[in-house]
């Protein structure tokens, strides 16, 4: 009988297969982010690049400064990245009010609290690595990940101003993007510094996910214990039914 | 001890305390030959008991405010003690509670536990789970995430697609013309309260229903048949302690898993929280792919499978509709003579096979965009969806059936 159900159980899994290579094939190709959150000098570095950079336009509305002892800052460390007039405990608010943005950038900037799980990591470290100048767009620049962004392109002084050559590969074209001018990092270090980013969001989408696997592994412990002590009282109770 | 004992038959002779648990508990026969299958029922109750606890806590600090809304849920995931944790359990509970109750139905199909005499106790089970599907689908607004929105959107649009009251149907159903902040009260407050009510009521009937006519077993044989001198079924065994005991058992790795997924994975990769979710509702930028919740994705396939006619969607509305109902008439469709899969006969085994893995199939499908050869597999499914209901009084007729033993037979 097991062995009709299981029978039955892998039929449906194989037939589903295609289905969900399918399914994955779809889309352009992202680089995987060396995402870390046990780092917490990374996500400090992080921090402060978000708060320096991002936080001009965007907001973490729901993110709280005072959070940031999560991954290791001291109050000292934390009053250092507030604006004038904000407490340790407020929210993250951009500096620019949100009407004036939209003005400037034809939409306004989104709120970036849960920004890592609406995109995903992968995608977010791909998209901060993929602007170009492009002088068609209002902005000055476009992004090969996002197409018509219009987010202006932030990253240029540090990464350098890059352009789009398109290569044609036997009716095939791929975008690459090249260095016109350098920026003030070399590029690993800028790819290091956008993996700081990207790791920061990945926390603030989440700050839970930072106590919840220490508190998981001890809830699968005594699960597993407790597993073991109904196992023996079920088959004590059970010894005498055939 | 002595007073207690005085307290207790104090109030059994006001409440009928004792008879209650004697013909509820301890003296209520079980056969002793259940499998796996048969853990999902208690689980499905412990999973009910796990999202009304966590609910409550939720409805603490949860605001049913088209304003506050998505705030909310993220003061909840980050401002509340343990909040994250509540938000977790209750998300992850409503995907396992469908993991669960599907399980629940597959065994009843598979040992045809719909059949005489449980016909009613399969179609309270069926109420059940139209309930529960209300009670998810309610709460998936409650989030008030782009999925949140537009599903509740897609799924209500369905009624006005109804011929001549369909439009004032969905009108009435969102309190608006669109989804909008009345939707979102009056769904929560069905969503905490009214569902929830109802689901309870209906729980209490069908444990009532399953102890008037006894459990049915993985041999579908009917354990009455032999009963001792003292009139217990010679097969059976009291639920207390055989059973409330293996339960537990099945509970604990039930729960295992229910963390696992709680502290490691709480969004399944997209399938419990929906990663598009976690943008706030914007009634004018429709996602460019909407998907409902994987445990409603079968029957989504089955209505994007069906063509319109006349201009209209109706008729993949209907066949919607009719592929969850359907299920209401098991009982008269089987004309086989054995309840059990063990004494089925080859067709009925293929056909089985087939109705698995379309529902498998239809639920993948339904995730993913309708393209030309997903719809092409998509109508096949369907097709032979349909075909296990309504071919069944013809295959379980002439499927040649081995002969049922006369007692319970051990795995």
């Amino acid at each position: 009988m097991m062995n009709a159900i299981k029978k039955l159980g892998m039929l449906a899994l194989l037939m589903s297969m295609p289905m969900l290579a399918a399914a994955s094939e779809a889309g352009v190709h992202l680089d995987k982010a060396p995402v870390n959150l046990g780092d917490n000098a990374s996500l400090q570095r992080g921090a402060k690049f978000f708060a320096a950079n991002c936080l001009t336009c965007h907001a973490a509305s729901y993110m709280r400064y005072n959070r940031l002892a999560d991954i290791g800052m001291s109050e000292e460390d934390i009053k250092q990245l507030l604006p004038e007039g904000s407490k340790l405990g407020s929210t993250m608010q951009a500096s620019m009010d949100p009407g004036s943005a939209k003005l400037a950038f034809g939409v306004s900037p989104p709120d970036l609290s849960v920004i890592a799980r609406a995109r995903g990591q992968d995608w977010l470290y791909t998209y901060m690595r993929s602007f170009y100048a492009d002088s068609k767009r209002p902005s000055g620049a476009n992004n090969l990940l996002f197409p018509g962004v219009g987010m202006p392109n932030i990253f240029a002084p540090f990464q350098g101003e890059r352009e789009l050559h398109v290569e044609n590969h036997e009716g095939h074209e791929t975008g690459k993007l090249v260095e016109t001018t350098p920026g003030s990092m070399k590029p690993a270090e800028f790819d290091a510094t956008i993996v700081d980013v990207t790791n920061y969001l990945v926390y603030m989408g989440d700050p839970s996910s930072l106590v919840r696997h220490k508190i998981g592994y001890i809830v699968l412990g005594f699960l597993l214990f407790l597993f073991i002590l109904v196992f023996a009282l079920k088959k004590e109770i059970w010894k005498d039914i055939h | 001890m002595e007073l207690l004992k005085k307290l207790v038959g104090w109030i059994d002779e006001r409440l009928p305390i004792i008879d209650a648990m004697k013909a509820h508990v301890t003296e209520y026969y079980a056969p002793k030959n259940f499998n796996f299958w048969y853990f999902f029922g208690s689980l499905a109750l412990l999973v009910f008991v796990i999202q009304i606890v966590s609910g409550i806590f939720l409805t603490m600090s949860y605001k049913p405010d088209a304003q506050l809304a998505f705030g909310a849920v993220e003061y909840i995931m980050r401002d509340v003690q343990g909040g994250w944790l509540l938000r977790y359990i209750h998300s992850t509970g409503a995907s396992m509670f469908f993991v669960v109750l599907y399980l629940h139905m597959f065994r009843g199909i598979m040992y045809g536990s719909y059949k005489q005499p449980r016909e009613l106790l399969w179609i309270i089970g069926m109420i059940l789970y139209l309930a529960l599907m209300a009670e998810a689908f309610m709460g998936y607004l409650l989030p008030w995430g782009q999925m949140s929105f537009w599903g509740a959107q897609v799924i209500t649009n369905l009624f006005s697609t109804v011929p001549f009251v369909g439009t004032d149907l969905a009108i009435l159903i969102r309190g608006d013309f669109v989804i909008s902040e009345a939707t979102l009260n009056r769904f929560f407050a069905l969503h905490v309260a009214a569902i929830p009510l109802i689901v309870v009521g209906i729980v209490v009937v069908h444990i009532l229903a399953l102890h008037k006519v006894g459990s049915n077993n993985p041999d579908g044989i009917e354990i009455k048949k032999h009963k001792d001198a003292n009139g217990h079924p010679l097969d059976g065994i009291p639920f207390h302690p055989y059973y409330t005991v293996k339960d537990s058992l099945g509970a604990v790795a039930f729960l295992f898993i229910f963390c696992a997924i709680i502290f490691f994975a709480p969004d399944m990769g997209g399938y419990f929280l929906e990663y598009n979710n976690f943008v706030p509702a914007n009634p004018f930028k429709t996602p460019e792919h909407i998907a409902p919740v994987w445990y409603f994705t079968p029957y989504y396939a089955i209505l994007r499978a069906v063509p319109p006619m006349f201009g209209s969607q109706f008729p993949g509305v209907v066949a919607m509709g009719v592929g969850t109902v359907i299920f209401f008439f098991l009982p008269w469709l089987d004309r086989g003579k054995v309840k059990s899969i063990r004494y089925r006969g080859t067709i009925y085994k293929a056909f089985l096979a087939s109705f698995v893995i379309s529902f498998v199939g239809l639920g993948i499908l339904g995730t993913l965009p309708a393209t030309e050869l997903y719809t092409l597999i998509s109508r096949v499914l369907s097709v032979v969806y349909f075909a296990f209901f309504l071919l069944m009084p013809w295959y379980t007729k002439i499927d040649k059936t081995k002969p049922e033993p006369d007692r319970v037979t051990s795995k």
